[in-house]
């Protein structure tokens, strides 16, 4: 890991950052990253590789991560783990409205990053589409060290945020439902 | 093992020494378009207007008893005129040990009478058929579609649906 993660990561300027309370976002990013809930959530063969970096070999625990949530109220992490199918799309959807602030996004695997290699009619090219992404993982499947990596990175970035700032999050534009309808 | 699973079933050779073959000859004469041989495995291609009354008589033939469907599907052939679709019923005897593959032409546009009152599983290979292919199935119980969203437009597997679908991302 990086000596110094803010300098990779920059959050909003110091426009945007609130100087009285930039001590209080250290405090906050660290309670934050060190203890992330990942949803218990797994679409694809990826799944197969989470679950691995979770089980007693890779051991996810050891930095934190390790109480999967089976519900999304109580989790603040999710791993998109596998293909995002154009029914499953407002499935996803609504577990992440579901989940409370703060919450990150983790696109695992080629399917969840850009659609792989299904460029079909009944595949979402990328969880992009649908919710905002802070980190994206590659392989097919990544290995649960590449799991563990992604989610190291995304440290990195909840170290850089400043709290109490605006932080839109950005999806990419034009999702549409399988029969052309608004969802987003 | 091999040739226990054999004794009573098909071996290969000549298509119309399979049983099944030979009972539709005997009994639908007139149903059959052609008879087919490939690796083994034998089908018959029957026309659509009878094409249940085929299947009830191989299922409750005593020789032959077809009690499991294993598969039923389709197949889009945009370049036949007249025979756009073929209907393709995998059936399987447990008793005779014996594999048979029945196929049923039609045009396009064309409906086909169901199989879901012979074998229960044939309700959601039809429905199946009717989401991919858009054929449907005259006196099925629940027809609609199956794997795909209930919003979908169009039918996937029609040679002429592009492949990567009709959204626009």
């Amino acid at each position: 890991m990086r000596k110094n993660p803010t300098k990779v990561f920059k959050g909003p300027g110091p426009k945007e950052a609130n100087v009285l309370l930039t001590s209080a976002s250290t405090v906050m990013n660290w309670a934050q990253r060190s203890s992330l809930w990942p949803l218990t959530f797994g679409l694809a063969c990826c799944a197969i590789e989470m679950i691995s970096a979770a089980a007693a070999r890779y051991d996810m625990a050891r930095f934190g991560w390790e109480v999967f949530r089976a519900s999304p109220r109580q989790a603040d992490l999710m791993i998109v783990a596998g293909t995002v199918t154009n029914k499953m799309a407002p499935v996803v959807k609504k577990l992440y409205d579901q989940m409370a602030e703060p919450k990150w996004v983790i696109a695992m695997g080629s399917c969840a990053t850009c659609g792989g290699i299904f460029q079909t009619y009944s595949v979402v090219p990328g969880v992009s589409h649908i919710i905002p992404v802070d980190v994206y993982i590659p392989g097919c499947p990544p290995r649960p060290e590449a799991l563990i990596h992604g989610i190291m990175t995304l440290q990195m970035k909840i170290d850089g945020q400043v709290n109490f700032a605006a932080n839109p999050r950005k999806i990419e534009p034009g999702y549409r439902g399988p029969s052309g309808e608004e969802t987003v | 093992m091999t040739d226990n699973l054999n004794r009573q079933g098909f071996t290969g050779g000549e298509p119309e020494k399979h049983p099944a073959v030979a009972a539709i000859r005997n009994d639908f004469p007139s149903a059959i378009i052609e008879v087919e041989n490939s690796c083994g495995q034998v089908w018959v291609t029957v026309l659509p207007s009878n094409s249940v009354e085929i299947l009830l008589f191989l299922r409750n033939n005593k020789e032959l008893e077809f009690d499991f469907l294993s598969d039923l599907t389709a197949v889009h052939w945009p370049g036949r005129r007249g025979a756009e679709f073929e209907i393709v019923y995998q059936l399987y005897s447990t008793s005779k040990h014996l594999r048979f593959r029945l196929k049923v032409r039609l045009e396009e546009g064309q409906d086909v009478e169901t199989a879901s009152k012979l074998w229960q599983t044939a309700d959601w290979l039809e429905r199946e058929v009717y989401d991919m292919f858009g054929i449907s199935f005259e006196g099925h119980p629940d027809q609609r579609r199956i794997l795909n969203p209930d919003g979908f437009e169009g039918h996937p597997l029609r040679k002429e649906f592009p492949l990567q679908g009709r959204v626009r991302w």
